[in-house]
């Protein structure tokens, strides 16, 4: 969805495993779609870890428990790894989340994240722990993610920390355009590199 | 700086976009038919045609079932995905090897063995795995969705150009050590994010050793390290593997590539932003005990204990092995094994039915039973070649029967489930929960120890029985 990205403040939802792979945020199975649904998606995201094996609620994930919303996902560090399926990405768009924050993503999911404007937001080691610190004193407590000045700020503690992105995606992210939109304007740049390269 | 990645990026820049990523130009995409009808919808809702339609291939491989590929797929869901990319390549005009067309195989294994993954060449596909085709010497890495419309409609990507990485691993791997070994080592030394940001050159002697089809198993799980890519400067053994091969270059201009391919290599004066070393002698055989590659150990190892892992992730660190049903501080060898799994772009090519054939052979045994083994040729050529070397037959008086190609049971989108609760010792390249089936406990382990574990029945060193 091209939704134009600029400050959000919200609560969050705190996940504090590592790792956590693409196929435990979309699982293979889902894939079969054929479209871009992102409701189908978004309703299938973590299917494993929110559902228990005879399709009843897992009571004990964070997205059931009705003390934890938000549109900020806090997750551990390594975040999307494995599979470079884009149904990750979609699934979490789906369910509602615009940013993701951890102290380290996997190459390919970070850019899917891009891709359809979610925000991912590297932190330290030393603020993400901090932030899950705060969320489980006070599940209320918000952050404000500011791209224009590339801030992310703990509001229950008051810290804020810089966060990298290039001012390329920054401009997409905020006007709502893609990649797509700015490769067709350069085909002439790509007929002319054709000429002189190597062809196979 | 001076490094073959940069040789090879930096002759496919087309453009540097201001204050932002690279337009880089794309030799080569391949779709399957999983992460590619939403691309082809994009085009649709765009009106847009692809730029350079005959540099697209397109196979399907995840859905396809392992038998009766000749009858209609039965689960509906996947007939209907095989069948849109069937559609979609028609449409748009691209190259499509369909199910029981000779050509079909899993992507990763026939774009090589076709000859359609080149040295020097720049190749991408909505798969991770896409890193495998490094092995020819070539910069390949794995895209999401959004990316493959990106190069169906121009034929570039816009990407940020990753750091560089030389991994030497030198000396002589000890009997029984093969590829896959090199690589779960690498991953459980390094982690599953040690090489997040890096595209790696592998290198030194262990690896210049190993045969192509070693190199594609290596290349393959770069991205089971964190890697964007990974790939092997290309050398006589290359050339002589690809020579002849269907889309390769003939007569004058396989020549003339030949003479440029020579030139593809990292200068002795080459500049990474990391080196790491390793001995081959280091090696044993590996396995996997967690829910990540990278939690992988010796076969002779123990499991861990949890001390060994730090503040952050000890919870991670339980639930995996909850998930497997291991403990801390246990060993592997003697766990019952209820799968066994020989295939995938990781392990699924000739030389890997070769070596689980040999220890079978070597073992006097047959098939254990209460073992269920699935034996999944890469793709029909490398199911012709099983056939022409009699490697069925030989498999088939031990217990073992061949199935047809495709994905198969690497990630539960066909009928190659593994049910909840069992233990598969696979040659495939993740044992994430759930990757084989909800529940499904995996062990990535190489063909030879995966034969070890099929007539054993239990996780066995196959050095035992070599």
């Amino acid at each position: 969805m091209k939704q134009k990205f600029d400050i959000i403040t919200s609560t969050c939802v705190p996940l504090p495993l590592e790792n956590v792979d693409t196929d435990q945020i979309i699982p293979a199975r889902f894939l079969k779609a054929t479209t871009r649904e992102e409701k189908f998606f978004g309703d299938n995201l973590f299917r494993d870890w929110r559902y228990n094996s005879d399709g009843s609620l897992n009571k004990n994930f964070v997205l059931n428990d009705p003390t934890y919303s938000g549109e900020v996902l806090v997750a551990g560090k390594n975040f999307g790894s494995g599979s470079s399926r884009e149904h990750a990405a979609w699934a979490i768009a789906g369910y509602g989340f615009r940013v993701v924050v951890s102290s380290f993503f996997a190459d390919i999911h970070k850019n899917n994240e891009l891709n359809n404007f979610v925000l991912p937001v590297v932190v330290s080691e030393g603020f993400l722990a901090e932030l899950f610190d705060s969320i489980k004193k006070d599940p209320k407590m918000q952050v404000k993610v500011d791209l224009p000045n590339q801030t992310i700020t703990n509001l229950a503690t008051g810290k804020s920390e810089k966060f990298d992105i290039n001012g390329y995606k920054k401009h997409c992210l905020m006007n709502g355009l893609d990649d797509i939109d700015y490769l067709l304007t350069v085909k002439d740049k790509t007929e002319k590199y054709e000429e002189k390269a190597v062809k196979y | 700086m001076n490094t073959l990645f940069d040789k090879i990026w930096d002759s496919h820049v087309v453009s540097i976009v201001e204050d932002g990523p690279t337009q880089l130009y794309i030799d080569r995409l391949y779709c399957h038919e999983v992460t590619s009808p939403q691309a082809f919808d994009g085009m649709r809702a765009r009106g847009l045609k692809c730029f350079r339609p005959e540099k697209i291939f397109c196979m399907p491989d995840h859905n396809t079932p392992t038998h009766d590929q000749d009858k209609p797929i039965e689960d509906p869901v996947s007939k209907k995905q095989v069948d849109a990319l069937s559609k979609n390549a028609a449409e748009f005009g691209l190259n499509h090897f369909g199910m029981m067309n000779e050509k079909n195989g899993i992507i990763h294994v026939v774009g090589p063995e076709r000859g359609l993954s080149l040295p020097g060449m720049t190749i991408v596909c909505g798969d991770s795995h896409t890193s495998t085709h490094g092995a020819v010497g070539a910069v390949a890495f794995g895209i999401g969705t959004s990316e493959v419309e990106m190069v169906m409609a121009s034929q570039c990507i816009l990407q940020q150009k990753p750091k560089s990485m030389r991994i030497n691993v030198n000396g002589t791997l000890k009997k029984g050590v093969t590829a896959k070994d090199i690589a779960l080592y690498l991953m459980s030394q390094l982690s599953t994010s040690g090489a997040t940001g890096y595209f790696v050159e592998y290198s030194g002697s262990a690896v210049k050793d190993l045969t192509m089809e070693g190199r594609l198993t290596l290349c393959n799980l770069s991205i089971e390290m964190g890697a964007r890519g990974g790939f092997i400067a290309p050398d006589e053994k290359t050339f002589e593997y690809l020579k002849g091969r269907e889309y390769a270059p003939k007569g004058e201009a396989w020549d003339k590539a030949v003479a440029y391919w020579k030139t593809l290599k990292s200068g002795d004066d080459a500049v990474f932003d990391k080196e790491l070393n390793f001995k081959a002698e280091d090696i044993e055989p590996m396995v996997t005990y967690g829910t990540n590659p990278g939690m992988g150990c010796g076969i002779s190892q123990n499991i861990p204990s949890i001390d060994t892992v730090d503040e952050a992730g000890k919870e991670s660190y339980l639930k995996s092995l909850n998930y497997m049903g291991f403990k801390p501080g246990e060993k592997l060898l003697g766990k019952k094994v209820d799968y066994v799994f020989l295939g995938a772009c990781t392990n699924g090519r000739i030389e890997d039915f070769r070596a689980f054939a040999d220890l079978v052979k070597k073992s006097g045994k047959k098939k254990a039973e209460g073992v269920t083994a699935w034996l999944v040729p890469g793709s029909w050529l490398v199911d012709k070649q099983i056939r022409e070397e009699g490697l069925d037959k030989e498999l088939e008086a031990a217990g073992f029967a061949i199935r047809q190609p495709g994905c198969s049971a690497c990630l539960a989108m066909n009928d190659d489930k593994i049910p909840a609760g069992k233990l598969s010792v696979s040659t495939s390249n993740r044992n994430f929960e759930g990757r084989q089936g909800p529940g499904a406990r995996t062990v990535l382990a190489s063909p030879l120890t995966a034969a070890a574990a099929a007539v054993t029945g239990v996780i066995t060193d196959p050095r035992t029985l070599l």
